[in-house]
């Protein structure tokens, strides 16, 4: 650490600082900014040459004058970790919010974080029981798998994802989840919501929060969910914990990424945002996962908002080329006052036949989320054609699907927010019931064993018998 | 020679200028004290820029940049297959033992072993003349695979010695009359294609046992397939059901920017599958690189022309080499990338106006050829594209477009009504049936173009069919129509549906490909007597004989059951007329 402090700032833009004649400086390296009023910001080297460096400050650059005096601290960042982050709440930058000390660190860990070599990666292959039916039937999830919730404003992803992180277990297991919460961006009163909850259930003191609020830098949300995820895999592969990391809003996130590319002149992508947002998105869902060799895992569980409800926009389109699946969550169900209103069709788990079936959940599992899936998503087009031509020109299959559609809703997917249905009885046997107002003949994707081992009569014969 | 060492005077993201040293273009410089590689990507001035393979924070401008002399080269000999790369060649299993679980970086490995010894067979014999990429030898280097140790391109002569025995695979087995030492290992630069004599058209089809692909859409051996499709509709999937059953003799698959659960996915899974044409571990024929989206940019820029370098090594053994990409739209994103840091102008969407030349290149490098040897020997690509919401407007899919010979378009709405694999049949297309009809009629059956262009008519006819069918309903058609709808039905649910998950019906050789839609024509045939001769078109429909046809395909031994299951559906349908 060279402790040089530099007063040789010549342009300032945007939340970038642009200076030269300083000695080497590293790509990377943290930056210290002294105020003319004596308060301090933090930032981060850009690009280096020995002519200029460019430095992106956290905390925007607001009072930045040419007098600000700039140190050097020969460093990349690196967060403090330790067993200690449990249990409490940092702000964006890293640094205590809750009233208490200072993370007392047994390690400093870089927070850029390195790729796991694919061959060291173990597969996952742990079903997660969420005890949501719309969840734990169609779009499984398995414990080190990256799942993002793909909404849009004014739908209640945080009362799901809060739900999930309530009531996430792995069946016959005792392993409770250590749940890593970053907020990007999000408005005070939707953190107090959170925070509320989780200490409402007592998950607080098994929880690590850094929180990057609505009316905190931007910028500083390009490093937060890195520190969050840095805590994460500490305490997966270093305390072999199963972490569950819930981030919010993803899209907060682009937000910033775009800000700091356009103030750098920088040539843009798609919609202005930088061509290498895919890579930098990847460089933190990619933290997700197990390794051999160690307990822990990381569960993802990103939230990010559609803008215009559009799942084509940039964020989640690239989004959902990296992460293994997505949780649409559906504005007309939300209308219909159903909770959650997870639309199942354009959801998708990649990993879910890894999870699922005898030993994991139970062996119909796999044919009752694809009769399910192939019921409703034919009931629904459907309501389409009886719009046009009305009920009285379907046959006697089309009416059973038409109503089989209204059935899945309004029972299957419908649930309270305190509801934890379990996987067989709660789930599967819901599924059958449901499924049971189609005449079998019609159930092509289930195979006949199942159907007579689990269809609702035949359950009743057996029971009677 | 004071040009050797120069300065760091630069450093942003993965691209680093360098002053003091006057590379070649597309050398290897060693960057930094930890002398991370790089590869020199223009030249400007008195400046040279540098894409680094590595992770860059920390590193200072003043550190050193040491000329290397050489360009990106891969180490070809035996040890490629079964091994699994990053996008440099280095082996990752290596890295694992060396820096642990996470990529660290500064730490160097060859590509090939060098100590483990191998038994050469030599081939060649002391007093033969011998040329470039003439086969001197082999080793066994799996159970399934000979590797044939080559003369290198650029060399040749009359052997003075050679000996067969145990060697390590940099210790010369052959010498030369002017002395050249001729080892098991060559080196090749990757961005430079490998001779050949000369490109032959394709003729021989690439039998992938996906029905839709080789019935409908056929690859030739040598030829270019894309595929385009949107997140989820499963073009992972389908690149590794092609990877697992195509009948290349070598499969060199490239994980460009993708998923690392993916990528121990098919390293848990290669190991335990059984390759249907030897019944050895498919792994023994598979060299894979990977390197994921949170790998460096850099390195997955290369992982390509890594790939198909080895591709192309396999192919002048004479072999057939299948080579998937998944996907090229990641190594068109690593290109913008890394062109956006070097502030050059951009094209469409902010990718390189160079775009559409490299893709071409790359796909160019595919091809069947008289290899130096004289041998046959092709590269097969088959590249995924992932275009941004689904749109193939963009630059990547329109580029790829222009050159591949076949389309594959993936589709979001069958994938969403769970109809995989999900490949769209009207807007799919494949370039190669007149040159591969030929073979079809001399080795499966005389006929087989003409009951493709019937299976492909009635699908289109479905098409028209059901326009009018969302307008007034199905029930409103005449009864032939009506058939020809359950026909199409029977078409998509029966022969294009593939479930790549099941034992069974994850594969179905060519010759059941053929009598599967011979079955379905033959429903057609007899349904329309019946109808004609007075049955019901729903008796004829619900006949148990034609589920049992269905459904048996996801039996063991279908291929010899389903003439009697075909007959038997006749003979019912024949008594569904008298029925009535």
């Amino acid at each position: 650490m060279s402790g040089k402090e530099y007063r040789t700032i010549t342009d300032v833009k945007g939340p970038l600082v642009f200076l030269n004649k300083t000695e080497p400086v590293s790509f990377g390296e943290i930056v210290q900014l002294r105020l003319s009023d004596g308060s301090m910001k933090n930032g981060q080297v850009l690009d280096t040459s020995d002519d200029q460096v460019i430095v992106q400050v956290f905390e925007g650059t607001s009072s930045v004058d040419r007098q600000t005096g700039v140190k050097f601290l020969g460093d990349v960042f690196k967060l403090p970790v330790s067993k200690g982050l449990i249990g409490r709440i940092l702000d964006g930058a890293g640094r205590p919010r809750d009233g208490g000390p200072e993370i007392v660190a047994d390690e400093m860990a870089d927070i850029i974080g390195a790729a796991i070599n694919p061959y060291s990666r173990q597969s996952p292959e742990s079903f997660i029981q969420t005890g949501i039916s719309a969840i734990d039937a169609c779009t499984s999830l398995v414990r080190g798998q990256k799942l993002p919730i793909f909404s849009a404003s004014g739908l209640p992803h945080n009362d799901i994802a809060l739900q999930i992180a309530r009531q996430a277990k792995l069946v016959g297991s005792d392993d409770d989840f250590v749940v890593v919460f970053c907020a990007m961006g999000i408005t005070a009163e939707e953190y107090n919501f959170f925070v509320h909850d989780l200490e409402r259930t007592g998950a607080l003191e098994n929880a690590a929060l850094f929180v990057n609020l609505a009316d905190d830098p931007a910028v500083e949300r390009l490093i937060t969910p890195r520190l969050a995820l840095t805590a994460a895999e500490y305490l997966a592969f270093e305390h072999d914990y199963h972490v569950l990391v819930i981030y919010t809003d993803m899209t907060n996130y682009c937000e910033s990424l775009r800000q700091i590319g356009a103030a750098r002149e920088e040539v843009p992508g798609r919609r202005g945002y930088p061509g290498y947002m895919y890579t930098d998105l990847a460089m933190l869902y990619e933290r997700a996962g197990l390794v051999k060799g160690k307990k822990g895992s990381i569960t993802q569980f990103p939230i990010l908002t559609m803008p215009g409800d559009d799942i084509t926009h940039p964020i989640p389109d690239l989004s959902g080329y990296i992460t293994e699946g997505q949780i649409v969550i559906s504005r007309e169900l939300h209308q219909k006052g159903i909770y959650p209103p997870i639309n199942v069709l354009p959801s998708l788990s990649r990993l879910m036949n890894a999870g699922i079936g005898p030993g994991k959940t139970r062996e119909d599992h796999k044919s009752v989320s694809d009769q399910l899936y192939a019921a409703y998503a034919q009931g629904r087009e459907l309501r389409g054609l009886v719009a046009i031509v009305g009920e009285d020109a379907l046959n006697e299959r089309d009416l059973q699907l038409l109503k089989f559609a209204d059935i899945f809703e309004d029972q299957f997917l419908r649930q309270s927010r305190d509801e934890d249905r379990s996987i067989n009885e709660g789930t599967l046997d819901l599924a059958w019931d449901l499924l049971s107002n189609i005449d079998t003949k019609y159930l092509v994707r289930l195979d006949q064993k199942w159907i007579d081992k689990y269809h609702p009569t035949d359950r009743k014969d057996s029971e009677e018998e | 020679m004071s040009k050797e060492n120069g300065l760091i005077y630069r450093i942003s993201g993965p691209v680093v200028t360098a002053v003091g040293i006057a590379p070649r273009m597309y050398e290897v410089v060693r960057v930094g004290h930890e002398g991370l590689m790089g590869e020199v990507i223009e030249l400007h001035g008195d400046q040279s820029v540098i894409q680094v393979y590595e992770e860059t924070s920390g590193i200072k401008p003043g550190e050193p940049v040491v000329r290397t002399g050489q360009t990106l080269s891969v180490q070809l000999g035996p040890g490629l297959l079964t091994q699994i790369y990053d996008g440099i060649q280095r082996p990752l299993p290596k890295l694992e033992e060396t820096m642990g679980v996470f990529i660290t970086r500064g730490v160097d490995a060859d590509g090939l072993d060098l100590e483990k010894k191998w038994e050469f067979n030599a081939t060649a014999k002391k007093g033969d003349e011998i040329g470039p990429g003439q086969v001197i030898g082999t080793v066994q280097e799996t159970e399934t695979i000979e590797h044939r140790v080559m003369v290198p391109p650029n060399s040749g002569g009359k052997v003075k010695a050679i000996k067969s025995g145990t060697f390590n695979i940099t210790e010369p087995v052959c010498t030369l009359e002017d002395g050249t030492e001729i080892a098991m290992m060559q080196e090749w630069p990757v961005r430079s294609p490998r001779p050949f004599v000369q490109k032959y058209a394709p003729d021989v089809p690439l039998i992938t046992g996906q029905r839709i692909l080789d019935f409908l859409f056929p690859l030739a051996k040598g030829g270019t397939a894309g595929i385009p499709g949107p997140f989820g509709s499963g073009k992972t999937v389908t690149q590794q059901q092609l990877a697992k059953w195509s009948d290349a003799q070598i499969v060199v698959y490239i994980g460009c920017g993708e998923r690392g659960n993916e990528m121990t996915e098919v390293l848990d899974e290669f190991p335990h599958l059984i390759d249907p044409n030897t019944n050895k571990p498919l792994m023994n024929r598979t060299v894979m690189i990977a390197n994921t989206s949170n790998m460096p940019v850099a390195a997955r820029e290369a992982s390509v022309y890594t790939g198909i370098t080895i591709a192309e090594y396999f192919r002048d053994m004479g072999y057939n080499v299948a080579l998937m990409a998944d996907s090229t739209s990641r190594w068109a994103e690593a290109m913008r990338e890394i062109s956006s840091r070097l502030e050059e102008m951009p094209g469409e969407e902010g990718y390189p106006a160079y775009l559409s030349s490299r893709l071409a290149e790359f796909y160019e490098r595919a091809g069947r050829v008289r290899t130096l040897a004289g041998d046959d020997g092709s590269v097969s690509v088959i590249g995924a594209v992932s275009p941004p919401g689904g749109d193939i407007s963009e630059p990547v899919s329109q580029g790829t477009l222009r050159i591949v010979k076949v389309f594959w378009g993936l589709d979001a709405g069958l994938a969403r009504q769970r109809h995989f694999p999900a490949i769209n049949w009207l807007s799919s297309y494949s370039l190669y049936p007149q040159a591969l009809d030929q073979w079809y009629r001399d080795n499966i059956a005389s006929d087989f173009p003409e009951v493709r262009t019937d299976i492909s008519t009635l699908l289109q006819v479905e098409a028209e069919l059901q326009e009018i069918v969302q307008l007034v309903g199905s029930d409103a058609l005449p009864v032939d129509q009506q058939l020809t709808l359950e026909v199409a039905r029977m078409i998509r649910e029966f022969f294009l549906q593939q479930n790549a998950f099941h034992d069974v019906d994850t594969f179905s050789d060519l010759g059941l490909q053929y009598h599967m839609a011979r079955a379905i024509l033959s429903f057609q045939e007899e349904a329309k007597k019946a109808i004609a001769g007075g049955a019901q078109l729903e008796d004829v429909v619900n006949i148990p004989a034609r589920t049992d046809l269905m459904r048996g395909r996801f039996e063991k031994g279908y291929d010899e059951r389903i003439g009697e299951l075909v007959t038997e559906m006749g003979k019912q349908i024949a008594a569904s007329m008298e029925a009535n």
